[in-house]
Protein backbone atom coordinates (compact mmCIF):
# COMPACT_ATOMS: atom_id res chain seq x y z
CA UNK A 1 0.00 0.00 0.00
CA UNK A 2 1.43 3.34 -1.06
CA UNK A 3 2.03 5.95 1.60
CA UNK A 4 1.81 9.69 1.18
CA UNK A 5 4.35 11.61 3.25
CA UNK A 6 4.08 15.36 3.71
CA UNK A 7 7.16 17.33 4.67
CA UNK A 8 5.88 20.44 6.39
CA UNK A 9 6.75 23.01 9.05
CA UNK A 10 4.63 26.13 9.00
CA UNK A 11 7.69 28.34 9.07
CA UNK A 12 9.81 29.00 6.00
CA UNK A 13 13.50 28.36 5.55
CA UNK A 14 13.77 25.48 8.01
CA UNK A 15 14.78 22.87 5.43
CA UNK A 16 11.57 21.36 4.04
CA UNK A 17 12.79 21.11 0.44
CA UNK A 18 16.24 19.84 1.48
CA UNK A 19 14.50 17.22 3.62
CA UNK A 20 12.01 16.25 0.90
CA UNK A 21 14.81 15.75 -1.61
CA UNK A 22 16.96 13.80 0.85
CA UNK A 23 14.33 11.41 2.15
CA UNK A 24 12.82 10.82 -1.30
CA UNK A 25 16.29 9.89 -2.55
CA UNK A 26 16.90 7.80 0.57
CA UNK A 27 13.67 5.82 0.12
CA UNK A 28 14.42 5.25 -3.58
CA UNK A 29 17.98 4.16 -2.79
CA UNK A 30 16.51 1.57 -0.42
CA UNK A 31 14.66 0.11 -3.38
CA UNK A 32 11.24 1.71 -3.02
CA UNK A 33 9.73 3.42 -6.04
CA UNK A 34 9.26 7.00 -4.90
CA UNK A 35 7.78 10.20 -6.31
CA UNK A 36 8.45 13.63 -4.87
CA UNK A 37 6.03 16.49 -5.60
CA UNK A 38 6.78 20.19 -5.28
CA UNK A 39 3.66 21.90 -3.89
CA UNK A 40 5.33 25.31 -3.79
CA UNK A 41 3.65 26.62 -6.94
CA UNK A 42 5.12 29.98 -7.90
CA UNK A 43 8.29 29.51 -5.83
CA UNK A 44 9.53 26.26 -7.25
CA UNK A 45 12.82 25.05 -5.79
CA UNK A 46 12.73 21.29 -5.55
CA UNK A 47 13.91 20.88 -9.14
CA UNK A 48 17.05 22.92 -8.30
CA UNK A 49 17.83 20.86 -5.21
CA UNK A 50 17.27 17.68 -7.23
CA UNK A 51 19.37 19.03 -10.10
CA UNK A 52 16.69 18.52 -12.76
CA UNK A 53 15.75 22.15 -13.43
CA UNK A 54 16.90 21.95 -17.04
CA UNK A 55 14.70 18.99 -17.80
CA UNK A 56 11.35 20.47 -16.75
CA UNK A 57 8.84 20.44 -19.61
CA UNK A 58 5.45 20.01 -17.98
CA UNK A 59 4.58 20.62 -14.36
CA UNK A 60 2.08 19.83 -11.60
CA UNK A 61 -0.41 22.48 -12.72
CA UNK A 62 -0.31 21.23 -16.34
CA UNK A 63 -1.30 17.79 -15.09
CA UNK A 64 -4.11 19.15 -12.91
CA UNK A 65 -5.46 21.14 -15.87
CA UNK A 66 -5.25 18.12 -18.14
CA UNK A 67 -2.68 19.78 -20.41
CA UNK A 68 -0.22 16.93 -19.90
CA UNK A 69 -0.33 13.38 -18.61
CA UNK A 70 1.33 12.41 -15.37
CA UNK A 71 3.92 10.37 -17.26
CA UNK A 72 4.84 13.36 -19.38
CA UNK A 73 5.37 15.58 -16.35
CA UNK A 74 7.26 13.14 -14.10
CA UNK A 75 11.04 13.52 -14.38
CA UNK A 76 13.19 10.50 -13.68
CA UNK A 77 16.11 11.28 -11.40
CA UNK A 78 19.55 11.00 -12.95
CA UNK A 79 21.08 9.30 -9.88
CA UNK A 80 18.40 6.78 -9.07
CA UNK A 81 15.98 5.25 -11.53
CA UNK A 82 13.37 4.53 -8.84
CA UNK A 83 12.95 8.22 -8.06
CA UNK A 84 10.66 10.60 -9.98
CA UNK A 85 10.09 14.31 -9.54
CA UNK A 86 6.90 16.22 -10.24
CA UNK A 87 7.95 19.87 -10.40
CA UNK A 88 5.79 22.85 -9.49
CA UNK A 89 4.82 25.54 -11.94
CA UNK A 90 6.81 28.74 -11.57
CA UNK A 91 4.47 30.98 -13.55
CA UNK A 92 1.29 30.29 -11.58
CA UNK A 93 0.21 30.65 -7.97
CA UNK A 94 -1.31 28.36 -5.36
CA UNK A 95 -4.85 28.97 -6.60
CA UNK A 96 -4.02 26.87 -9.64
CA UNK A 97 -4.17 23.81 -7.36
CA UNK A 98 -7.50 22.24 -6.46
CA UNK A 99 -8.42 19.62 -3.89
CA UNK A 100 -9.99 17.31 -6.50
CA UNK A 101 -7.06 17.78 -8.89
CA UNK A 102 -4.46 16.96 -6.22
CA UNK A 103 -6.50 14.01 -4.99
CA UNK A 104 -6.77 12.60 -8.49
CA UNK A 105 -3.03 12.86 -9.14
CA UNK A 106 -2.17 11.25 -5.81
CA UNK A 107 -4.59 8.39 -6.49
CA UNK A 108 -2.95 7.82 -9.83
CA UNK A 109 0.56 7.92 -8.34
CA UNK A 110 -0.47 5.49 -5.59
CA UNK A 111 -1.09 2.79 -8.20
CA UNK A 112 2.53 2.88 -9.31
CA UNK A 113 4.62 4.21 -6.42
CA UNK A 114 5.43 2.97 -2.91
CA UNK A 115 6.10 6.37 -1.39
CA UNK A 116 4.87 9.80 -2.45
CA UNK A 117 6.69 12.68 -0.78
CA UNK A 118 4.88 16.03 -0.80
CA UNK A 119 7.14 19.04 -0.33
CA UNK A 120 4.88 21.60 1.35
CA UNK A 121 5.28 25.34 0.92
CA UNK A 122 5.67 27.48 4.05
CA UNK A 123 2.63 28.95 5.73
CA UNK A 124 -0.73 27.42 6.56
CA UNK A 125 -2.63 28.62 3.50
CA UNK A 126 -3.93 26.78 0.47
CA UNK A 127 -0.66 25.30 -0.81
CA UNK A 128 0.33 23.92 2.59
CA UNK A 129 -3.20 22.70 3.21
CA UNK A 130 -3.35 20.78 -0.07
CA UNK A 131 0.11 19.32 0.52
CA UNK A 132 -0.90 17.81 3.85
CA UNK A 133 -4.58 17.05 3.18
CA UNK A 134 -4.09 13.56 1.72
CA UNK A 135 -1.08 12.60 3.85
CA UNK A 136 -0.64 9.34 5.75
CA UNK A 137 2.57 10.41 7.47
CA UNK A 138 3.88 13.87 8.30
CA UNK A 139 7.50 14.86 8.75
CA UNK A 140 7.53 18.06 10.80
CA UNK A 141 10.76 19.91 10.12
CA UNK A 142 11.65 22.22 12.98
CA UNK A 143 14.65 24.39 13.79
CA UNK A 144 15.68 24.60 17.43
CA UNK A 145 14.27 28.06 18.03
CA UNK A 146 10.98 29.23 19.54
CA UNK A 147 9.19 30.67 16.51
CA UNK A 148 9.84 27.58 14.44
CA UNK A 149 8.63 25.35 17.28
CA UNK A 150 5.47 27.43 17.71
CA UNK A 151 4.72 27.26 13.98
CA UNK A 152 5.27 23.50 13.98
CA UNK A 153 2.83 23.17 16.85
CA UNK A 154 0.26 25.12 14.84
CA UNK A 155 0.85 22.87 11.84
CA UNK A 156 0.36 19.79 14.04
CA UNK A 157 -2.99 21.20 15.09
CA UNK A 158 -3.99 21.62 11.45
CA UNK A 159 -2.83 18.09 10.62
CA UNK A 160 -5.01 16.66 13.35
CA UNK A 161 -8.11 18.65 12.43
CA UNK A 162 -8.12 19.59 8.76
CA UNK A 163 -6.63 16.59 6.96
CA UNK A 164 -8.67 14.01 5.08
CA UNK A 165 -7.94 11.42 7.75
CA UNK A 166 -9.27 13.79 10.41
CA UNK A 167 -12.34 14.75 8.41
CA UNK A 168 -13.23 11.14 7.64
CA UNK A 169 -12.51 9.96 11.19
CA UNK A 170 -9.81 7.55 10.07
CA UNK A 171 -6.62 6.83 12.02
CA UNK A 172 -4.80 10.13 12.47
CA UNK A 173 -1.78 11.10 10.40
CA UNK A 174 1.43 9.67 11.89
CA UNK A 175 3.58 12.59 12.95
CA UNK A 176 7.38 12.57 13.14
CA UNK A 177 9.72 15.29 14.33
CA UNK A 178 12.85 16.17 12.34
CA UNK A 179 15.03 18.70 14.12
CA UNK A 180 17.19 20.43 11.54
CA UNK A 181 20.10 22.91 11.63
CA UNK A 182 21.00 21.62 15.09
CA UNK A 183 24.22 22.76 16.63
CA UNK A 184 25.27 21.18 19.94
CA UNK A 185 27.82 23.94 20.53
CA UNK A 186 25.18 26.63 20.39
CA UNK A 187 22.81 24.59 22.56
CA UNK A 188 25.55 24.46 25.18
CA UNK A 189 25.90 28.23 25.01
CA UNK A 190 22.16 28.59 25.50
CA UNK A 191 21.65 30.12 22.06
CA UNK A 192 19.48 27.29 20.82
CA UNK A 193 16.78 25.07 22.24
CA UNK A 194 17.94 21.56 23.03
CA UNK A 195 16.37 18.38 21.66
CA UNK A 196 14.73 17.86 25.05
CA UNK A 197 13.29 21.38 25.10
CA UNK A 198 11.73 20.94 21.66
CA UNK A 199 10.38 17.51 22.50
CA UNK A 200 8.87 18.79 25.72
CA UNK A 201 7.04 21.54 23.87
CA UNK A 202 5.86 19.44 20.94
CA UNK A 203 5.65 16.00 22.59
CA UNK A 204 6.31 14.28 19.31
CA UNK A 205 8.23 11.18 18.23
CA UNK A 206 11.75 12.25 17.22
CA UNK A 207 12.75 10.69 13.92
CA UNK A 208 16.13 12.35 13.77
CA UNK A 209 18.38 15.34 14.31
CA UNK A 210 20.11 16.93 11.32
CA UNK A 211 23.17 18.93 12.31
CA UNK A 212 23.89 22.38 10.93
CA UNK A 213 26.29 21.58 8.13
CA UNK A 214 28.09 23.20 5.23
CA UNK A 215 27.39 20.11 3.19
CA UNK A 216 23.70 21.08 2.94
CA UNK A 217 24.50 24.33 1.15
CA UNK A 218 27.05 22.61 -1.07
CA UNK A 219 24.54 19.93 -1.97
CA UNK A 220 21.86 22.50 -2.82
CA UNK A 221 24.22 24.46 -5.01
CA UNK A 222 25.32 21.39 -6.90
CA UNK A 223 21.81 19.96 -7.28
CA UNK A 224 22.60 16.71 -5.45
CA UNK A 225 20.39 15.73 -2.51
CA UNK A 226 22.62 15.86 0.56
CA UNK A 227 21.89 12.22 1.41
CA UNK A 228 24.13 11.25 -1.54
CA UNK A 229 27.08 12.88 0.24
CA UNK A 230 27.68 9.86 2.42
CA UNK A 231 30.71 11.36 4.11
CA UNK A 232 28.84 14.41 5.39
CA UNK A 233 27.18 14.50 8.80
CA UNK A 234 23.91 15.84 7.35
CA UNK A 235 23.90 13.10 4.70
CA UNK A 236 24.39 10.43 7.37
CA UNK A 237 21.68 12.02 9.52
CA UNK A 238 19.19 11.77 6.66
CA UNK A 239 20.24 8.17 5.94
CA UNK A 240 19.53 7.37 9.61
CA UNK A 241 16.16 9.09 9.37
CA UNK A 242 15.11 7.07 6.32
CA UNK A 243 16.25 3.86 8.02
CA UNK A 244 14.32 4.68 11.20
CA UNK A 245 11.23 5.55 9.20
CA UNK A 246 11.45 2.15 7.50
CA UNK A 247 11.57 0.49 10.91
CA UNK A 248 15.29 0.01 11.50
CA UNK A 249 16.56 0.62 15.00
CA UNK A 250 19.29 3.25 14.84
CA UNK A 251 20.58 5.17 17.85
CA UNK A 252 20.30 8.95 17.61
CA UNK A 253 23.44 10.79 16.58
CA UNK A 254 24.51 14.43 16.27
CA UNK A 255 22.74 15.42 19.48
CA UNK A 256 25.91 15.77 21.55
CA UNK A 257 29.23 17.22 20.70
CA UNK A 258 31.28 14.30 19.40
CA UNK A 259 34.68 15.90 19.70
CA UNK A 260 37.23 13.49 21.12
CA UNK A 261 39.81 14.23 23.77
CA UNK A 262 42.09 15.71 21.16
CA UNK A 263 39.32 17.98 19.94
CA UNK A 264 38.49 19.01 23.47
CA UNK A 265 42.09 19.97 24.12
CA UNK A 266 42.78 21.77 20.92
CA UNK A 267 39.41 22.36 19.34
CA UNK A 268 37.74 25.69 18.94
CA UNK A 269 35.86 27.06 21.89
CA UNK B 1 -23.15 36.29 8.66
CA UNK B 2 -24.98 38.96 6.69
CA UNK B 3 -28.31 37.40 7.61
CA UNK B 4 -27.55 37.71 11.30
CA UNK B 5 -30.34 39.89 12.77
CA UNK B 6 -27.87 41.46 15.14
CA UNK B 7 -26.23 43.12 12.19
CA UNK B 8 -29.26 45.38 11.73
CA UNK B 9 -28.96 48.75 13.36
CA UNK B 10 -32.50 48.78 14.70
CA UNK B 11 -32.22 45.39 16.38
CA UNK B 12 -31.29 45.50 20.03
CA UNK B 13 -31.42 42.19 21.89
CA UNK B 14 -33.74 42.46 24.88
CA UNK B 15 -33.37 38.90 26.07
CA UNK B 16 -30.90 36.07 26.31
CA UNK B 17 -31.11 32.42 27.31
CA UNK B 18 -28.64 31.09 29.83
CA UNK B 19 -28.38 27.83 31.66
CA UNK B 20 -28.10 27.93 35.44
CA UNK B 21 -28.10 25.41 38.25
CA UNK B 22 -30.22 26.00 41.34
CA UNK B 23 -30.36 24.35 44.70
CA UNK B 24 -33.99 23.45 45.39
CA UNK B 25 -35.44 21.28 48.17
CA UNK B 26 -36.80 17.97 46.96
CA UNK B 27 -39.73 16.35 48.77
CA UNK B 28 -39.19 12.60 48.72
CA UNK B 29 -42.30 10.66 49.60
CA UNK B 30 -42.39 7.27 51.25
CA UNK B 31 -46.18 6.98 51.61
CA UNK B 32 -49.05 7.51 49.21
CA UNK B 33 -51.36 8.59 52.02
CA UNK B 34 -51.86 12.28 51.22
CA UNK B 35 -53.38 13.03 54.62
CA UNK B 36 -50.40 11.55 56.47
CA UNK B 37 -48.04 13.45 54.18
CA UNK B 38 -49.92 16.68 54.91
CA UNK B 39 -49.65 16.11 58.65
CA UNK B 40 -45.94 15.46 58.70
CA UNK B 41 -45.23 18.23 56.24
CA UNK B 42 -47.15 20.65 58.43
CA UNK B 43 -45.04 19.63 61.44
CA UNK B 44 -41.82 20.19 59.47
CA UNK B 45 -42.97 23.60 58.29
CA UNK B 46 -43.86 24.52 61.84
CA UNK B 47 -40.21 24.02 62.84
CA UNK B 48 -38.96 26.67 60.35
CA UNK B 49 -41.88 28.61 58.97
CA UNK B 50 -39.75 31.37 57.43
CA UNK B 51 -37.60 28.87 55.57
CA UNK B 52 -40.54 27.09 53.99
CA UNK B 53 -42.63 30.18 53.23
CA UNK B 54 -43.09 30.34 49.44
CA UNK B 55 -40.18 27.97 49.03
CA UNK B 56 -39.86 26.29 45.63
CA UNK B 57 -40.10 22.52 45.80
CA UNK B 58 -39.60 19.49 43.61
CA UNK B 59 -41.84 16.53 44.40
CA UNK B 60 -40.10 13.19 44.04
CA UNK B 61 -42.41 10.16 43.72
CA UNK B 62 -39.73 7.79 42.50
CA UNK B 63 -39.57 5.75 45.70
CA UNK B 64 -43.35 5.37 45.75
CA UNK B 65 -43.52 4.13 42.21
CA UNK B 66 -40.68 1.73 42.86
CA UNK B 67 -42.99 0.04 45.36
CA UNK B 68 -46.06 0.40 43.16
CA UNK B 69 -47.65 2.90 45.51
CA UNK B 70 -49.72 5.24 43.38
CA UNK B 71 -50.38 8.73 44.68
CA UNK B 72 -52.91 11.24 43.41
CA UNK B 73 -50.72 14.08 42.20
CA UNK B 74 -53.61 16.52 41.82
CA UNK B 75 -54.49 16.10 45.48
CA UNK B 76 -50.83 16.17 46.56
CA UNK B 77 -50.09 19.31 44.53
CA UNK B 78 -53.04 21.16 45.97
CA UNK B 79 -52.06 20.11 49.52
CA UNK B 80 -48.48 21.31 49.08
CA UNK B 81 -49.67 24.64 47.73
CA UNK B 82 -52.16 24.99 50.59
CA UNK B 83 -49.22 24.70 53.00
CA UNK B 84 -47.48 27.68 51.36
CA UNK B 85 -44.94 25.81 49.24
CA UNK B 86 -44.54 26.38 45.50
CA UNK B 87 -44.01 23.11 43.61
CA UNK B 88 -41.82 23.74 40.55
CA UNK B 89 -41.47 20.17 39.39
CA UNK B 90 -42.23 16.51 39.74
CA UNK B 91 -39.67 13.76 39.36
CA UNK B 92 -40.07 10.04 38.77
CA UNK B 93 -43.78 10.20 38.05
CA UNK B 94 -45.80 7.79 35.95
CA UNK B 95 -47.34 8.94 32.69
CA UNK B 96 -50.63 9.61 34.43
CA UNK B 97 -48.99 11.43 37.33
CA UNK B 98 -46.99 13.55 34.94
CA UNK B 99 -50.17 14.50 33.11
CA UNK B 100 -51.84 15.43 36.40
CA UNK B 101 -48.79 17.53 37.33
CA UNK B 102 -48.86 19.38 34.03
CA UNK B 103 -52.54 20.15 34.52
CA UNK B 104 -51.60 21.83 37.79
CA UNK B 105 -48.86 23.78 36.00
CA UNK B 106 -46.04 21.73 37.54
CA UNK B 107 -43.23 20.93 35.08
CA UNK B 108 -42.10 17.33 34.72
CA UNK B 109 -38.45 16.42 35.34
CA UNK B 110 -36.88 13.19 34.23
CA UNK B 111 -36.20 10.81 37.05
CA UNK B 112 -33.07 8.74 37.26
CA UNK B 113 -34.83 5.83 35.67
CA UNK B 114 -38.14 6.97 34.30
CA UNK B 115 -38.63 3.96 32.07
CA UNK B 116 -39.27 1.57 34.89
CA UNK B 117 -42.28 3.50 36.14
CA UNK B 118 -44.06 3.99 32.86
CA UNK B 119 -47.55 2.64 33.23
CA UNK B 120 -48.28 2.07 29.60
CA UNK B 121 -45.28 0.56 27.83
CA UNK B 122 -41.85 0.23 29.31
CA UNK B 123 -40.07 0.93 26.01
CA UNK B 124 -41.84 4.17 25.35
CA UNK B 125 -40.41 6.35 28.05
CA UNK B 126 -36.84 7.61 27.29
CA UNK B 127 -37.72 10.99 25.88
CA UNK B 128 -35.47 13.94 25.00
CA UNK B 129 -34.96 14.87 28.66
CA UNK B 130 -32.27 12.31 29.53
CA UNK B 131 -30.29 13.44 26.48
CA UNK B 132 -30.44 17.05 27.60
CA UNK B 133 -28.80 15.92 30.82
CA UNK B 134 -26.08 14.02 28.94
CA UNK B 135 -25.17 17.06 26.82
CA UNK B 136 -24.03 19.04 29.85
CA UNK B 137 -21.55 16.46 31.09
CA UNK B 138 -17.81 16.15 30.77
CA UNK B 139 -15.78 16.51 27.61
CA UNK B 140 -12.62 14.40 27.52
CA UNK B 141 -9.70 15.18 25.23
CA UNK B 142 -6.89 12.63 25.01
CA UNK B 143 -4.66 14.22 22.36
CA UNK B 144 -2.51 17.35 22.70
CA UNK B 145 -4.30 20.64 22.09
CA UNK B 146 -2.05 22.43 19.59
CA UNK B 147 -1.35 26.10 18.99
CA UNK B 148 -4.29 27.71 17.20
CA UNK B 149 -6.80 25.08 18.29
CA UNK B 150 -9.82 26.01 20.34
CA UNK B 151 -11.90 23.65 22.46
CA UNK B 152 -15.22 24.55 24.02
CA UNK B 153 -17.02 22.34 26.52
CA UNK B 154 -20.53 23.04 27.75
CA UNK B 155 -19.78 21.18 30.98
CA UNK B 156 -16.47 20.16 32.51
CA UNK B 157 -13.39 19.74 30.35
CA UNK B 158 -10.71 17.15 31.04
CA UNK B 159 -7.54 17.14 28.96
CA UNK B 160 -5.18 14.21 29.35
CA UNK B 161 -2.36 15.77 27.32
CA UNK B 162 -0.62 19.10 27.03
CA UNK B 163 -2.20 22.38 25.95
CA UNK B 164 0.28 24.25 23.75
CA UNK B 165 1.02 27.95 23.77
CA UNK B 166 -1.44 29.66 21.45
CA UNK B 167 -4.20 27.13 22.11
CA UNK B 168 -7.42 28.08 23.88
CA UNK B 169 -9.59 25.86 26.05
CA UNK B 170 -12.95 27.04 27.34
CA UNK B 171 -15.49 25.36 29.59
CA UNK B 172 -18.72 26.38 31.24
CA UNK B 173 -17.68 24.17 34.15
CA UNK B 174 -14.30 23.12 35.54
CA UNK B 175 -11.12 22.53 33.55
CA UNK B 176 -8.62 19.78 34.33
CA UNK B 177 -5.32 19.55 32.44
CA UNK B 178 -3.13 16.53 33.17
CA UNK B 179 -0.20 17.81 31.12
CA UNK B 180 1.55 21.12 30.73
CA UNK B 181 -0.88 24.02 30.43
CA UNK B 182 0.84 26.57 28.20
CA UNK B 183 -2.14 28.08 26.36
CA UNK B 184 -5.18 29.97 27.58
CA UNK B 185 -7.65 28.32 29.93
CA UNK B 186 -11.04 29.89 30.64
CA UNK B 187 -13.38 28.14 33.06
CA UNK B 188 -16.94 29.15 33.97
CA UNK B 189 -17.26 31.10 30.72
CA UNK B 190 -21.03 31.47 31.20
CA UNK B 191 -20.54 33.09 34.56
CA UNK B 192 -20.16 30.12 36.90
CA UNK B 193 -18.03 31.61 39.67
CA UNK B 194 -17.71 28.21 41.34
CA UNK B 195 -15.76 26.78 38.42
CA UNK B 196 -12.12 25.89 38.97
CA UNK B 197 -9.06 25.13 36.90
CA UNK B 198 -6.82 22.24 37.88
CA UNK B 199 -3.52 21.59 36.14
CA UNK B 200 -0.44 19.53 36.79
CA UNK B 201 2.01 22.07 35.33
CA UNK B 202 1.03 25.72 35.17
CA UNK B 203 2.70 27.73 32.39
CA UNK B 204 -0.46 29.31 31.01
CA UNK B 205 -0.61 32.45 28.89
CA UNK B 206 -3.90 33.35 30.51
CA UNK B 207 -6.20 31.86 33.12
CA UNK B 208 -9.74 33.02 33.69
CA UNK B 209 -12.71 32.05 35.82
CA UNK B 210 -16.08 33.63 35.05
CA UNK B 211 -14.37 36.56 33.37
CA UNK B 212 -11.79 37.25 36.10
CA UNK B 213 -8.43 36.70 34.50
CA UNK B 214 -4.69 36.78 35.01
CA UNK B 215 -2.06 36.84 32.28
CA UNK B 216 1.20 34.99 32.52
CA UNK B 217 3.06 38.13 33.59
CA UNK B 218 0.92 38.18 36.73
CA UNK B 219 1.86 34.63 37.64
CA UNK B 220 4.75 34.64 40.05
CA UNK B 221 7.56 32.14 40.19
CA UNK B 222 6.17 30.16 43.11
CA UNK B 223 3.23 28.82 41.11
CA UNK B 224 4.83 28.47 37.67
CA UNK B 225 5.62 24.89 36.66
CA UNK B 226 3.68 23.66 39.72
CA UNK B 227 0.58 21.50 40.01
CA UNK B 228 -2.08 23.99 41.10
CA UNK B 229 -5.77 24.69 41.36
CA UNK B 230 -7.26 28.07 40.54
CA UNK B 231 -10.52 29.36 41.96
CA UNK B 232 -12.38 32.57 42.68
CA UNK B 233 -12.54 34.13 46.11
CA UNK B 234 -14.15 37.58 46.48
CA UNK B 235 -13.79 38.21 42.74
CA UNK B 236 -10.07 37.50 42.93
CA UNK B 237 -8.29 34.54 41.37
CA UNK B 238 -6.57 32.38 43.92
CA UNK B 239 -3.81 30.03 42.79
CA UNK B 240 -3.05 27.28 45.28
CA UNK B 241 -0.79 24.30 44.95
CA UNK B 242 -2.36 20.88 45.21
Amino acid sequence: MARVIVVTSGKGGVGKTTTSAAIAMGLAKKGHKTAVIDFDVGLRNLDLIMGCERRVVYDFVNVINGEATLNQALIRDKNCNLLYILPASQTRDKDALSLEGVGKILDELKKDFKYIVCDSPAGIEKGAHLAMYFADDAFIVTNPEVSSVRDSDRMLGILSSKSRRAEQNEDPIKEYLLLSRYSPDRVKLGEMLSVDDVQEILSLHLLGVIPESKSVLNASNSGMPVILDEKSDAGQAYADIVARYLGEDKPHRFIDDKKGLFGKLFGRK
Amino acid sequence: MSSDPQQHDNYLPVLEFKSSTFSVPVLILASNDVIAVEHQLQEKIHLAPEFFKNSPLVIDVQELNKHDLNIDVTELGNTVRKLGLLPIGIRGGTTQQNRQALELGIPVHAGHNVTAYSETQKQQAPEPEPQAVAAATTTMITHPVRSGQRIYASGDLIILAQVSAGAEILAEGNIHVYGSLRGRALAGVQGNTEARIFCSDLQAELISIAGNYKISEDLNGTVLHQPVQIYLQNHTLVIKDI
